[in-house]
């Protein structure tokens, strides 16, 4: 496959303002097919706006998107769903494309929320909730998925083996996958592409090249940058096996 | 058949239950019953205006219905008042304007009353012909839009994430609102006509665990309120607006008991 379609969203020195104030400026970033792209930062760095941004969810910004493909899983950071709607979690699983039911089944089972399958919308905890997203999210088999906190209140043992499914997931469908999150152990250990950004891309590359950036330290302490290098071993291992090369 | 007033009053009732139903249902989910509101006090002045220049009511009620829909959207981006006081601004204003025109008109003479509550004595077979044709077009409209309307209302941003183009689901929308008001207003009148999409569609939540459910039971509460209306309408000789309302309202309560049996069931 050439690089050229191998490429499924590409930001061109993108930014978006919102009454007068840029919440993200100057972003550049590319997600290719089987690869995972993680953007981490600070609060209010800009991460979910530059997930927007790539979705076109945000129509009037600087710079610009190119989007290759229409098949795309989202997984907001915040979603808030009006009860006055009856939805289960079937319902919810068809809500923007109409998928088998063999393919719900699977998603769930994935997720590990099958049981929860006719269950309203409005009864599921915070965590179950945020597995039935990941699910239909992936049920639609997208090629590019877009997480923003995907394990948020999720219990530990089920945020590492989402995270593993995740990686699974990447690797299956070959799909590309932009990733937010504040996890910096468990993320590094899947991420190609590490994208550091604090209202712009602060710095970015591989997970190595990013913990040895100064700004990285600065902005996140020393520890944080040990906690990289540590993984970026173990990230190394991972791909030599399965004969992938890091970019750049 | 036709010629009987009641049995076109029954046909023309059946055809705007079985449209209200499921548009309801979204007026409810995406709260929009003030912005209905809104749409049917407008449609007082589209019938001054079909007086005025003999135009077709439900046709000029459409047009201005869609006009005040446009100026408020306008509105919406140009100015900073909330959105419930550009609706009550343009609800009264065009009621007002409205009201001022008829004085004007005193050559015609008006049925205030039938206007606003609705006449089953005024159903005419052209009126049937409107309300079918004009309901069946608005719900294979409502089907063609349904993924992207319903996905918006569920989350505007996952719809337009996947590429659903909600924002042309929704404009299409409002011109479902503004026909449905046009073609029921002879039945229910101007002042009831929210509450013709509101209360049976508040009935079917109510019994309802999934939107396909509250769809259909809000289409036969519907159909149910406009029998026992037009009923009662016919043997208390009340107008017919209230009396169809006013049945929704008594199958709306009786939902309520429902509920409470249902959590009864549970427990």
């Amino acid at each position: 496959m050439s690089l050229e379609n191998s490429t499924l969203v590409k930001l061109n020195n993108a930014g978006f303002k919102q009454n007068n104030k840029w919440l993200v400026e100057g972003v550049s970033l590319t997600v290719e097919r089987g690869k995972i792209v993680t953007l981490i930062g600070p609060n209010g760095s800009g991460k979910s706006t530059t997930a927007k941004i790539a979705l076109g969810i945000y129509k009037n910004i600087e710079g610009s998107v190119e989007k290759y493909t229409n098949k795309v899983g989202y997984v907001p950071q915040k979603i808030s769903i009006d009860w006055t709607l009856p939805l289960r979690v079937y319902d919810f699983m068809l809500l923007t494309e109409d998928i088998k039911d063999e393919a719900i089944d699977e998603a769930l089972t994935l997720t590990g929320v099958m049981h929860l399958k006719n269950k309203n919308l409005g009864n599921l905890s915070g965590g179950e909730f945020q597995r039935v997203l990941i699910a239909r999210a992936i049920s639609k088999k997208p090629e590019l998925l877009v997480l923003d906190e995907p394990v948020q209140g999720v219990d530990y043992t089920g945020e590492i083996a989402l995270y593993e499914l995740i990686k699974k997931i990447s690797d299956t469908l070959n799909c590309g996958i932009l990733l937010i999150s504040h996890d910096l152990h468990t993320v590094m250990t899947a991420t190609d592409h590490v994208v550091c950004l604090n209202g712009h891309v602060c710095c970015s590359g591989t997970p190595m090249d990013v913990a040895k950036n100064n700004e990285y330290k600065t902005l996140f302490g020393e520890q944080a940058s040990q906690i990289l290098t540590v993984y970026e071993h173990k990230h190394d291992h991972v791909h030599s096996d399965e004969g992938q090369i890091k970019k750049n | 058949m036709l010629d009987d007033f009641f049995v076109r009053a029954l046909i023309a009732g059946i055809g705007v239950a079985l449209v209200t139903g499921p548009l309801g249902c979204f007026v409810v989910w995406r709260r929009l019953s003030y912005f209905g509101d809104t749409l049917s006090h407008s449609a007082l002045l589209g019938v001054t205006l079909a007086y005025s220049f003999e135009l077709n009511i439900a046709l000029s009620v459409f047009i201005i219905s869609s006009v005040i829909a446009l100026i408020l959207i306008q509105l919406q981006k140009k100015t900073n008042l909330p959105g419930d006081a550009l609706l009550g601004l343009l609800a009264h204003s065009s009621l007002a304007v409205g009201l001022v025109v008829i004085g004007f008109l005193t050559f015609i003479r008006f049925d205030i009353m039938g206007l606003l509550f609705g006449d089953i004595l005024a159903v005419t077979t052209n009126d049937i012909f409107i309300i079918w044709t004009g309901g069946a077009v608005i719900l294979i409209v409502l089907k063609l839009i349904w993924k992207p309307l319903f996905a918006s209302t569920v989350n505007y941003e996952l719809a337009e994430a996947e590429g659903l183009n909600p924002d042309r689901a929704k404009a299409t929308f409002t011109i479902l609102m503004a026909a449905v008001i046009a073609i029921s207003i002879k039945m229910v009148g101007l002042l009831l006509i929210t509450g013709m999409l509101i209360i049976p569609a508040a009935m079917a939540r109510n019994i309802s665990d999934s939107p396909q459910k509250m769809v259909l039971f809000s289409v036969i509460g519907g159909l149910l309120s406009v029998l026992l209306g037009l009923f009662s309408s016919l043997e208390f000789n009340t107008s017919s607006g209230p009396s169809i309302i006013m049945a929704a309202l008594v199958l709306f309560i009786l939902s309520l008991l429902n509920i409470k049996q249902s959590i009864k069931l549970k427990n």
